[in-house]
């Protein structure tokens, strides 16, 4: 007699168990080493709290009931709204930055037949209190280390600036709704419907080759050369900031880690300058993201830039077994 | 964003990987690979085979509605497949990347020829019974122009639907528009067009941004 369990959900067992409590020591003590200390959170908490996040949220929670006394409750999506709240109840005058690490579940929705977890492991950093480019570059810095840590020394960090697309389009002066419709696009990835859209802008040529060009830039420092020649001082002042990130990494010996993504949009919620994303050439997923959340801080009471990343593990655990095994087969290039 | 894909299916190293649907949009899939150098012979012939490798490509076969989900998983790096399948399964993560602009269709709305039966149902019961292959496209369309639908997926032959009384109309993809005269139906709104489309897996459209880049120009013909 077999009993189900939800779907999304599963049991691990001890073979893969001990292998995840490995690797979160592992980055665990990456993070503490970068003076990151480690903070638990409910898993449950009240609904109206964390929909403070209000559209700056990076996902719904799946899961919402009433608690005893009839309150609504929801199951955390992600730790950075839960530490947000954290840090405006239990820092409200504490000097920043702040540094937090945590290894815990969070929970999402998840379609039929996708094979979706719908609950999942995540290992993040919040630097709460730190501004662009210093923060951003720190954050850039605990990632490479970690990646280093888990055995992915050929992982690479995409790294982009969600407001980068759309600064361009205000110093074209696209109007309100295309520059709507176009960031809708370009989050959802689709570079022919941007194409279109752009094709029918009342903008200059050379304004449309910018604009067309500009989401497939990726690669090394290159491309912001290559956004400049392309659009001027507009580009300049939109690539500004990325530009300075970069340099900042750079100063730091990690820029062979990084790659810049001009068009990198993860989704339309809490990112406000720089985004990142996590790319291992042994999976076909992104291993993890994270950016900057200037606003959000605000929206509970502690008005204070921030920045973090967070790693799902169970892809983290899937890469590093496929590089382990690329390695004995000697198809891995030390 | 929703629950987090568990991969079981390694990203490959190697040749890129691109995925081609069999079907309508395979001979001029072909045709456009050809025009580009990439020798397609062995697959215009009776092979049972499904993986083929031809110069710096493998070029993977399979029916048009799974290349989104070789691409998204990684299993494949490129695809080419159908706008009308991309919009079906619009919740899954790629990169769209090049309008082949072959295989050219229309996605419509069809009625019995001339029967105002639909618009009766509509009026006096609130909604329409749409049958469609396309249910999130036909839902979508009915959501997006503020009237309701009661949408029913079939997966044979979509016109046999209004003929037997199963639904008012049909959403289907329309090349010439025969079969829909000979099955007394006529279009009566179009949805949108639809295309043969590039698309790029979201890990790969970043670490093999070269290869990808350069695929692209020569399938735009640029």
């Amino acid at each position: 007699m077999t009993h189900p369990i939800p779907p999304g959900t599963r049991d691990i067992l001890p073979d893969e168990m001990r292998e995840l409590r490995a690797l979160q020591r592992r980055l665990a003590a990456v993070f503490e080493r970068f003076s990151y200390g480690e903070v638990a959170t409910p898993t449950v908490e009240y609904d109206g709290v964390l929909a403070r996040a209000g559209d700056a949220s990076g996902a719904p929670a799946a899961h919402r009931f009433f608690g005893q006394s009839g309150e609504l409750l929801a199951m955390r999506a992600d730790m950075t709204v839960p530490i947000a709240r954290l840090v405006a109840n239990r820092y409200a005058t504490a000097e920043p930055p702040l540094r937090f690490f945590y290894n815990a579940r969070a929970y999402r929705e998840v379609r039929p037949q996708r094979g979706q977890m719908g609950e999942f492991f995540q290992a993040g950093v919040e630097l709460v209190g730190a501004g662009a480019p210093d923060g951003t570059v720190e954050i850039v810095e605990v990632l490479s280390a970690a990646l280093d840590e888990a055995g992915l020394g050929r992982a690479v960090i995409g790294l982009g600036d969600a407001a980068l697309y759309r600064q361009l389009l205000g110093e074209i002066g696209v109007d309100e709704g295309a520059r709507a419709r176009i960031l809708s696009l370009l989050a959802a990835h689709d570079l022919v419907g941007l194409a279109a859209e752009i094709a029918v802008l009342d903008v200059t040529d050379a304004q449309r080759e910018l604009l067309t060009a500009v989401p497939g830039l990726r690669g090394g420092p290159e491309v912001l050369d290559r956004a400049r020649e392309l659009g001027g001082e507009a580009t300049d002042r939109a690539i500004g900031r990325l530009a300075e990130t970069y340099e900042g990494i750079a100063q730091r010996g990690i820029a062979n880690r990084v790659s810049l993504d001009l068009g990198l949009l993860r989704d339309l919620g809490y990112y406000t300058g720089a985004i990142l994303e996590v790319y291992d050439p042994a999976l076909g997923h992104v291993l993890g993201g994270g950016g900057r959340y200037d606003e959000l801080m605000g929206r509970f009471g502690r008005p204070l830039p921030a920045v973090g990343f967070a790693l799902y593990l169970e892809r983290v655990h899937i890469a590093q077994t496929e590089e382990e095994r690329l390695a004995q087969e000697g198809e891995v290039p030390e | 964003m929703s629950g987090v894909a568990r991969p079981t299916r390694p990203l490959r190293e190697g040749p890129l990987r691109l995925a081609l649907p069999r079907g309508s949009l395979f001979a001029p899939t072909l045709d456009r690979l050809d025009a580009i150098g990439v020798d397609t012979s062995e697959l215009r012939g009776e092979s049972r085979s499904l993986v083929f490798e031809s110069g710096d490509l493998v070029l993977v076969t399979m029916r048009p509605s799974d290349v989104p989900t070789y691409v998204e998983a990684g299993a494949a790096d490129v695809g080419v497949t159908g706008k009308d399948v991309l919009m079906e399964q619009a919740d899954r993560v790629f990169y769209e990347l090049v309008d082949l602009d072959y295989g050219g269709c229309r996605m419509v709305l069809a009625a019995p020829a001339g029967d105002e039966h639909g618009a009766e149902h509509e009026r006096r019961l609130g909604a329409l019974r749409i049958a469609t292959k396309y249910p999130r496209i036909a839902q979508r369309h009915f959501e997006d122009t503020g009237r309701r639908a009661e949408v029913i997926e079939v997966k044979g032959s979509v016109e046999l639907a209004p003929i037997s009384g199963l639904a008012d109309a049909i959403v289907d993809l329309v090349d010439t528009g025969r079969t829909l005269r000979e099955n007394g139906l006529e279009v009566r709104e179009e949805i949108a067009l639809s295309t043969a489309r590039l698309i790029a897996n979201r890990v790969a459209h970043k670490l093999r941004a070269a290869e990808i880049d350069a695929l692209s120009a020569r399938l735009k013909g640029t």
